[in-house]
Formats: structure tokens, C-alpha cells, sequence
């Protein structure tokens, strides 16, 4: 039996990117106060628009473009209902995910049974993409890398900058921040639209850079993975990034047990994945605590911004 | 107005309404409608089942319209989608996936008037009739092509379930592919879905990283054939013609071929006697067949593929004797073949097969 636990180690990572990238633009729409449920409708509109834009010959990075810009629309359609309209979050988001999945399916029926002109390939950074285990993670596409500066980034932005702080405390208190001059409204339709923009493009990564194609639903779900990361991960970019790992890896692992020929139960591996999603959410829920402390405390409030 | 008048008005009208439609049924189009698993661009199952459906439309010219409802899980949901179906006056229901088989004989049960079609199940009703396609035949056809393809000797399937549906394929494609290689292996990754790109794509994947370099898939989206392009190996399509998804790994596609049973069953309903046989069609009777051979794959190959072809059209089984089990054990006798019983039940691998076969012990 041959153990070479170098591709388990690649899918895992293939599968965490878009996960991590998504997940990272809803942490900062929820650490400005507002649950976007509409992860997965943003997400396939992004990559429906990502695919269209490379069948009309655009190049990668215009399609990326188109991507994230459907992403933010569905954003702002978002931003408007919630922040100006002060609807309900969830409706509101859950309506998104609808929403965008039935527009893109209707508007993806002639684009179906065409792969991508062009796609996000591999640059392997010479000498690191051979090791063995963590080579992977040095052979990444444009999109791979640009997730993992995007923790940093992340992070950087909300611990470390002033705007971040300000976007901060318009998820902790709108009142208290509006009443210090800050603009709640700006700064939170500039949260979701982030949110939006990275929604998308983790839309094309699984359009572009993953399946090559375009398929309705081909986000399989995956929006609510990087939805329930952000709440595992307690609003943090570093744990967002190991917990993307995590549930990339547990799909992987599930699957590549099964090709190295190991006699366990292929039920028990399919369940591997839910599994992990209750140990996790027990272990963190375990600590009330925590959870309380890095909770966005306006997070999913309605708030009045005027006089 | 009063409510006595309210009401002799309205029995009026229903008693109009029925006169009416007992005039007009001869013109009135007979309503069908299809249940799908997956979506319609799913480019394998599904999509297979809707050529059929516009087959179907286009045979009868108006003399039938039908209804699609995609995306509908196997579960509780399905009864409720059937039901409405039912409720709304289609005459004729054809539930597309395996899972569907209980809820289609509950709500069957409510609508006796209703003929109801549920593809590849085991169980009937009076008002349920079964059809399903041998799809191990073309199964068998790929297998001999992996056979001349495969430099690794190690072949892939990435499968759905561990129903014996999907386990007599796996079966025939080693069977098939050890005609050419006696040492080759087949290695089977389950996914536990019949539609998750994603999911599929890295199952495919998965198997490559082993060193397998021509899959199959039991499953209903291109995505292993696409995965199976980019990583430079074979691989072959299913249910539907995906040679545009992956023109340079797709070595064929097993396909299933809908439209005929679709057309007969609306033309028997539509004459007033529907069609109640149980139908298990494969190559012979026009239901699949293994189609668009890529070029490359060598004139050997072709015709060993042809000759069985015509021998399984000329009416010989594919599951006949000799055939050894996983562990090296005579099952099939040289001589004897496995009865259709035995082959929709069949929970055992052949030799060649890898790893345990789910749910056995």
C-alpha cells in the first residue's frame, strides 16, 4: 500500500480556498454589525458572471472583475434593504441566497456544457512546490495566494488600522459610534460590499480555477460552510484560515482514505464533515465566554442612523 | 349575493365544467410531468432524462404537455413535490431517481387514476410501473477501452451509492477491462451524492493522486471527466455525451437513451392504455449504448468493443460464467449466467475490485 499523503494534503487546500476567501469577506461584514446569509446566492452569481466574462473573451482578470462585481450587486441589494430599509438580516440574506441561485441558473442555461476559455493555473514557487506535505501549499494559483495575504490583510486591517477600529466599534455599538461622529451607514455598506466583492470571487475561484466550467448550483453549499467558519473561528481572520483547513481537509480526507484502501465505514467518512461541525461548535460553545467576547455585540441589530 | 345562490351558481359551473371537459378531452392535451434529482445542466443524468421528455413532446405533437421540476431531494420533500403533481391533474408522473421509489408508492396510493413511472426502483404498485436501463452493458464496453488505455493498470470509479445499481457497473467495467489486462485493478471512491460537483471533482482527484489513470463515474455531473482533462488522464462519460466537457480525456460516454420509452408510455396513455410492463431495456432494446469513441482510442480496442456490442445487442449477458468474486472464489460458473434477479440484487464485488464493498461484511 502506497501512503503519499501529498495529494490528500493538495485537495484539502484546493477545497479550503474558496472556503477561507469567502469566509474572510463575511467576517468583516459581521464584525460591522451585519449577518449577510447570502453567502451562496452571491457566490454563484459571481462565478456565473466570472464564466460569462471568459466565454466573451474577457481575460482572467476582467472575469475576476465581473465576478466580483456581481458579488458586490447582490451585496448592495443587501446593503440597501438592511442598512437604508433597516429589514430583517435574515430575511433579507436568506432571500439572497435564493435569489441568487435562481438568477443564476436562469441566466447560466446557455452557458452550460462549455469549459472556460481560460483558467486560473498553478504557479508553483520553485524548490517549495516539491516538498513533500507542504508543497501544496506553494502551488497555488493567482487566486490561492491572494487568499492567504487576504488573512493577513484582514487582519492587519481590523487590528491595526484606524478604519478598521471604527469598523469595529460600528459592530459593537452603531449608537456609541454615531455618536462620535462616525459615519455607521458609509462604513457598513462599505463592510458588506467587501463582503460581497469576496463572495464572488470565491465564485470564481469554483468557476474558473476549480471546475473550469459553469454548473448550476456548483457552489454545492459551500457559502453556508464559509458562513458557520466565521462563528467557529469566534470573528477571527487567523482561525477562519485553520477552520477553512479543517473542513477542506475532513471532504478530503473522507475520500482519500477510501483511494489508500483503509476498511473504514464509507458512511462514517461521508458523515465526517457534520461530524466535525458538532465537535467544533460544542467545543466553542463550551466556552460562553469567548463566544460573547468576540461577538460583534450589534451583530444582526437593525440600526437607525439619522436624526 | 346570498349564499344559496352563491352556491346553486357554483354547482352550475362545476357541472358545466365537467360536461365540458368530458367534450373536450379528445383536444385537451394530456398533462405529464417529470421529477428530477438533479438540475436540467447537470450534462449527465438528468440532463439525459429531459432529451428524453422534449423526445417525448416532440413524437406526440401537442398531444401531451409536460411539466419539470428540478433540484428535488430524496426525501421528504419528493412526496410532497409528487403530491402536488398529482393534485394538479398530471396524468402521468415520472419520478427520475432511485430515491424516489417510496414516495412515489405513497402518493401513488391517493391517486389511483394516476399512472406513475419511477426509474430504476424494485417496487410496484398497481398504478406504478418501473423502468430502468442496463447500464452495465455500455459499463462493460468502457471497461474493455480502459483495458487498452490504461498504462497504470489501476483503474477508478467514483460512485454514488452502494446499491447494487451502481455496483453491477463497477463491476462490468472491471470485467470488461480485464478481457484486455487480467492484472488490472479498480480502485472505488463513494461520494455519498448523486450531484456535487465539487465533491465528485475531488473524488475524481483523489483517485488520480493513486496512480489511477482512466476513471468512470456512477454519478451525475462532467466534473471527474474535467478533473480527469486537467490531470492528464482517460476518463470516460456518463448518461449524457460529455465529450465537450473534457475533449482530450473523454475516451466515450455510456448513455442513456430516454426518449423512446417516454414516447411509448405518453402514446399508451394517450390511447387509454397505459403501459404497465416493468422495463429493464439496455443496448439491444435502444435504452443506452456507448457512444462518440474518442479517436485515439486504437483499432484493437474499437473492435473488440464492436464484436461485444453486437454480441450483447444479439441478446448474450453480460454477467455470464466465468466470474470470480473479490477474493478469487468462483461465483458464476463457466456456462451460467447471473438471472436478472441476481443481477439487480448483486452486493458483491468482482475480482479485481479493491477495498470492501460498504454495508458488507
Amino acid at each position: 500500500m502506497t501512503l503519499s499523503v501529498t495529494p490528500l494534503v493538495a485537495s484539502a487546500i484546493a477545497a479550503a480556498i474558496p472556503l477561507l476567501i469567502a469566509a474572510l469577506g463575511e467576517l468583516v461584514t459581521e464584525r460591522a454589525g451585519l449577518l449577510n446569509l447570502g453567502l451562496e446566492g452571491m457566490m454563484l452569481m459571481g462565478a456565473l458572471a466570472a464564466f460569462v466574462a471568459i466565454t466573451h473573451g474577457a481575460s482572467l482578470p476582467w472575469a475576476l472583475l465581473a465576478g466580483m462585481l456581481a458579488g458586490a450587486a447582490g451585496a448592495l441589494v443587501f446593503g440597501f434593504l438592511t442598512i437604508t430599509l433597516q429589514a430583517s438580516q435574515v430575511a433579507t440574506g436568506l432571500s439572497l441566497t435564493i435569489l441568487g441561485a435562481g438568477i443564476s441558473s436562469f441566466l447560466g442555461r446557455d452557458y452550460v456544457g462549455y469549459r472556460a476559455p481560460a483558467t486560473f493555473e498553478t504557479l508553483p514557487i520553485p524548490g517549495l512546490a516539491d516538498l513533500p506535505v507542504v508543497g501544496p501549499l506553494f502551488d497555488l494559483n493567482v487566486l490561492g495566494y491572494a487568499a492567504l495575504l487576504a488573512v493577513v490583510g484582514v487582519w492587519y486591517f481590523l487590528q491595526r488600522s484606524r478604519l478598521g477600529l471604527h469598523l469595529r466599534s460600528v459592530g459593537e455599538s452603531p449608537a456609541v459610534a454615531r455618536s462620535l461622529g462616525l459615519r455607521v451607514n458609509r462604513i457598513r455598506y462599505g463592510a458588506v460590499l467587501f463582503g460581497g466583492a469576496m463572495a464572488g470571487m470565491a465564485g470564481t475561484y469554483y468557476a474558473l480555477a476549480q471546475l473550469k466550467m459553469w454548473q448550476e448550483g456548483l457552489t454545492s453549499g459551500n457559502g453556508w460552510i464559509a458562513l458557520a467558519l466565521v462563528v467557529f473561528a469566534t470573528w477571527r481572520p487567523g482561525r477562519v484560515a485553520i477552520g477553512a483547513l479543517l473542513f477542506g481537509g475532513v471532504t478530503a480526507l473522507g475520500l482519500w482514505l477510501q483511494t489508500v484502501g483503509v476498511g473504514v465505514s464509507t458512511f462514517a467518512l461521508a458523515s465526517l464533515p457534520y461530524l466535525a461541525t458538532i465537535v467544533v461548535l460544542v467545543s466553542i460553545s463550551a466556552d460562553q465566554q469567548a463566544l460573547r467576547r468576540h461577538a460583534p455585540a450589534a451583530l444582526g441589530k437593525p440600526f437607525f442612523d439619522g436624526d | 349575493m346570498k349564499r344559496s345562490t352563491f352556491l346553486g351558481a357554483t354547482v352550475a359551473s362545476l357541472a358545466l365544467a365537467t360536461l365540458g371537459l368530458g367534450a373536450a378531452s379528445a383536444a385537451e392535451p394530456l398533462k405529464a410531468a417529470f421529477v428530477y434529482v438533479g438540475p436540467v445542466g447537470d450534462g449527465g443524468w438528468t440532463y439525459a432524462h429531459d432529451l428524453g421528455r422534449k423526445a417525448m413532446e416532440k413524437a406526440l405533437g401537442g398531444k401531451v404537455v409536460s411539466t419539470i421540476v428540478e433540484n428535488v431531494p430524496e426525501s421528504g420533500d419528493a412526496e410532497r413535490v409528487i403530491r402536488d403533481l398529482a393534485a394538479k391533474g398530471n396524468k402521468l408522473i415520472f419520478t427520475t431517481s432511485f430515491g424516489y421509489m417510496d414516495s412515489t408508492l405513497k402518493v401513488a396510493k391517493s391517486f389511483p387514476k394516476v399512472e406513475f413511472y419511477h426509474a430504476t426502483g424494485f417496487k410496484s404498485a398497481p398504478n406504478v410501473t418501473i423502468y430502468n436501463s442496463r447500464m452495465y452493458e455500455p459499463a462493460y464496453l468502457a471497461g474493455i477501452i480502459a483495458g487498452h488505455m490504461s498504462k497504470s493498470g489501476k483503474l477508478g470509479v467514483v460512485a454514488s451509492f452502494p446499491i447494487p445499481e451502481v455496483v453491477r457497473n463497477i463491476n462490468a467495467y472491471t470485467m470488461g477491462a480485464r478481457t484486455v489486462n487480467p492484472a488490472i485493478t479498480t480502485k472505488v471512491v463513494w461520494v455519498s451524492t448523486w450531484y456535487d460537483p465539487t465533491k465528485e471533482r475531488q473524488a475524481a482527484e483523489a483517485l488520480i493522486g493513486q496512480g489511477v489513470d482512466v476513471l468512470i463515474q456512477n454519478t451525475d455531473s462532467s466534473a471527474p471527466l474535467q478533473a480527469a482533462q486537467d490531470k492528464g488522464v482517460y476518463a470516460f462519460g456518463w448518461d449524457s455525451d460529455m465529450t465537450a466537457y473534457g475533449p482530450k480525456a473523454h475516451l466515450a460516454s455510456a448513455i442513456e437513451i430516454w426518449g423512446g420509452y417516454y414516447t411509448k408510455a405518453a402514446e399508451a396513455a394517450v390511447a387509454g392504455k397505459p403501459l404497465k410492463q416493468t422495463v429493464w431495456g439496455g443496448i439491444k432494446e435502444g435504452m443506452n449504448d456507448l457512444v462518440s469513441i474518442n479517436p485515439i482510442v486504437p483499432e484493437a480496442a474499437r473492435k473488440q468493443v464492436a464484436d461485444k456490442r453486437a454480441e450483447i445487442a444479439a441478446g448474450k449477458l453480460v454477467f455470464t460464467g466465468p466470474i470470480k468474486g473479490q477474493d478469487g472464489s468462483m461465483k458464476v460458473a463457466a456456462g451460467k449466467s447471473l438471472t436478472d434477479k441476481e443481477v439487480d440484487s448483486i452486493n458483491w464485488y468482482v475480482e479485481g475490485v479493491e477495498g470492501q464493498l460498504p454495508g458488507q461484511k
